[in-house]
C-alpha cells in the first residue's frame, strides 16, 4: 500500500479514536471499573488513564507532521540561509530555523564547525543551538494538550525571544577567542551529496520514520511522568505549590532555574509533572522557567560542546541563557 | 573498498556500522569497515550531522541512519560508478 493512503486510514482512525476519547475514559472509569466519583484514588486513576492516551495520540500525529515539515529542510540549507544573513536577522533567522530543522545533540560538535566554516557569526550559531533543543514539537504537543494554545505560544514565544537575544548578546561580547583554537584550523572537503528526487510519499514515509523513532525513545518518559502527575493531582493538597513555587517568593524563579539547568529530562517527562505543579498553585513564570532550564540547558549537551568550546565560553553560553530564562520567569509572574 | 563509518558513538551511529556489516555480509563483497570515532577526522570530511557513511573517502550519506537494503544499493552503485 502506498505510504500517502496509508497515512490517510491512520488520520482517519486517529480522529475517531481522538473525538471519543472522553467518552470512552468516564465509561471505562465509571461503568466499568465503578470507582466513585470525587475520591483521591478516582481522581488520580481518571487523570492518567485519560491523560496518557490523549498526550500519546496528540504526539504521534505532530511528530508525523514535524517528521514531513522537517523533510523540506536539513541542516546543510539552513547553513545555506544563514550565510551572509547580517546580525540581528541572522539571529531570527537562525532560531526560527532551529525549531524545523532536523537536529540532535548528538550531531552539535559537526554543525557547530560547520555553521564557523561558512563565516556564520558565532551568535547566530547560538541562536540556533538554544533554539534547536528548547522549542521542540515534543514540548509543544504537551504543553497544549494539558494546558491549552495560549500556553504552547507563550512558551514558543518566550523560547524564541531567548534564543534571538541570547545569540545577539554573545555575539556582542566577542567570544570568538574562547573557542577552541583547532576549530579555526579544520579545512573540511566540501561535499556533494547526490540529490535524490524525494516525492511526497517519500515525506510521508519520513513521517512514519520520525513517529517509530521519537515515540519509542519518549513514550516511556510520558508515561512516567504522567503517572507522577497523576499521583500530585490526586493527593497533593490544592495550593500546596502555592507557598513554594508561587509568586510571592522572589526566589522561586532563580532557584527553579538553578535546579533545572543541571536536571535534564526531555519535554516528555518533565511537562506531565509540571503540569500537576502548576494545578496545586505554583505560579506560571516560575514553572515555564523550571521548565525551559530543564529542556533548554542541559549537561550532555555542554559536555557535547566542550569539545568545541572553551570552557569560559561554555560558562557564558549557559549565563547568558539562564539569565535570559530567569527575565521570562519574574516576566509571566509579574503579568498573570 | 574501503567503507568508514563517522560517529562518536551514539545510539545512531552504532546502529549504522552494524547495518553496513551486514550489508556486506549479504553482498558477499571484499570490503572493510572501519569506525572513525576521533571528532575532528569526522568533521574534516565537512559533514554537519552524524552518523555518516564514507565509502572511498566518498561521503554517500550524513545524518540518518539508511536501512541495510538502502546500504547495499549504495554500496552497489558507488562500485558501479568506480568501475566505469
Amino acid at each position: 500500500m502506498k505510504a500517502t493512503t496509508f497515512a490517510s486510514i491512520l488520520l482517519t482512525a486517529w480522529l475517531v479514536a481522538y473525538w471519543f476519547l472522553a467518552d470512552a475514559v468516564d465509561v471505562l472509569v465509571y461503568g466499568f471499573l465503578k470507582m466513585d466519583e470525587g475520591t483521591h484514588l478516582t481522581s488520580a486513576v481518571y487523570f492518567f488513564v485519560y491523560e496518557a492516551p490523549k498526550v500519546l495520540l496528540l504526539l504521534v500525529l505532530v511528530v508525523f507532521l514535524v517528521g514531513i515539515v522537517r523533510s523540506y529542510f536539513s541542516p546543510e540549507r539552513t547553513r545555506t540561509i544563514l550565510e551572509n544573513k547580517p546580525l540581528l536577522l541572522g539571529n531570527v533567522f537562525a532560531s526560527l530555523l532551529g525549531i524545523v530543522t532536523p537536529f540532535c545533540s548528538c550531531s552539535a560538535v559537526p554543525l557547530f564547525i560547520g555553521f564557523v566554516e561558512a563565516g556564520i557569526p558565532l551568535g547566530v550559531t547560538f541562536s540556533f543551538l538554544i533554539a534547536a533543543p528548547m522549542i521542540n514539537e515534543i514540548a509543544v504537543v504537551l504543553l497544549f494538550g494539558l494546558f491549552g494554545w495560549k500556553v504552547a505560544l507563550v512558551y514558543v514565544g518566550t523560547g524564541l525571544s531567548i534564543a534571538i537575544l541570547a545569540g545577539f548578546v554573545i555575539n556582542k561580547l566577542k567570544v570568538e577567542r574562547y573557542v577552541e583554537d583547532w576549530v579555526y584550523s579544520i579545512r573540511s572537503q566540501s561535499i556533494e551529496l547526490q540529490a535524490q528526487t524525494v516525492t511526497f510519499a517519500n515525506r510521508v514515509q519520513f513521517g512514519f520514520d520520525a513517529v517509530r523513532d521519537i515515540v519509542a525513545k519518549v513514550w516511556f518518559y510520558i508515561l512516567i511522568g504522567i503517572g507522577v502527575g497523576a499521583g500530585i493531582h490526586g493527593y497533593v493538597p490544592a495550593d500546596f505549590m502555592a507557598s513554594v513555587m508561587g509568586k510571592s517568593s522572589w526566589w522561586a524563579v532563580p532557584l527553579s532555574v538553578l535546579i533545572g539547568v543541571p536536571l535534564y529530562s526531555n519535554a516528555a517527562g518533565i511537562i506531565p509533572i509540571v503540569h500537576a505543579l502548576l494545578e496545586k498553585g505554583a505560579s506560571l513564570g516560575t514553572t515555564l522557567a523550571f521548565m525551559m532550564s530543564v529542556i533548554g540547558l542541559s549537561l550532555p549537551e555542554m559536555i557535547i560542546l566542550r569539545k568545541v568550546l572553551k570552557l569560559q565560553l561554555i560558562f557564558i553560553f549557559v549565563g547568558v541563557v539562564a539569565t535570559g530564562i530567569v527575565m521570562v520567569g519574574y516576566l509571566f509572574n509579574a503579568i498573570t | 573498498m574501503t567503507i568508514k563509518v563517522l560517529g562518536t558513538g551514539c545510539l545512531n551511529c552504532k546502529t549504522l556500522e552494524q547495518r553496513t556489516r551486514e550489508a556486506i555480509a549479504s553482498l558477499n563483497i571484499d570490503a572493510s569497515v572501519e569506525k572513525v570515532e576521533d571528532i575532528q577526522k569526522i568533521v574534516a570530511y565537512g559533514i554537519l550531522r552524524t552518523p555518516g557513511l564514507v565509502i572511498d573517502e566518498k561521503v554517500i550519506s550524513s545524518g540518518s541512519v539508511p536501512s541495510v537494503d538502502a546500504i547495499k544499493e549504495m554500496i552497489l552503485k558507488h562500485a558501479l560508478q568506480a568501475a566505469t
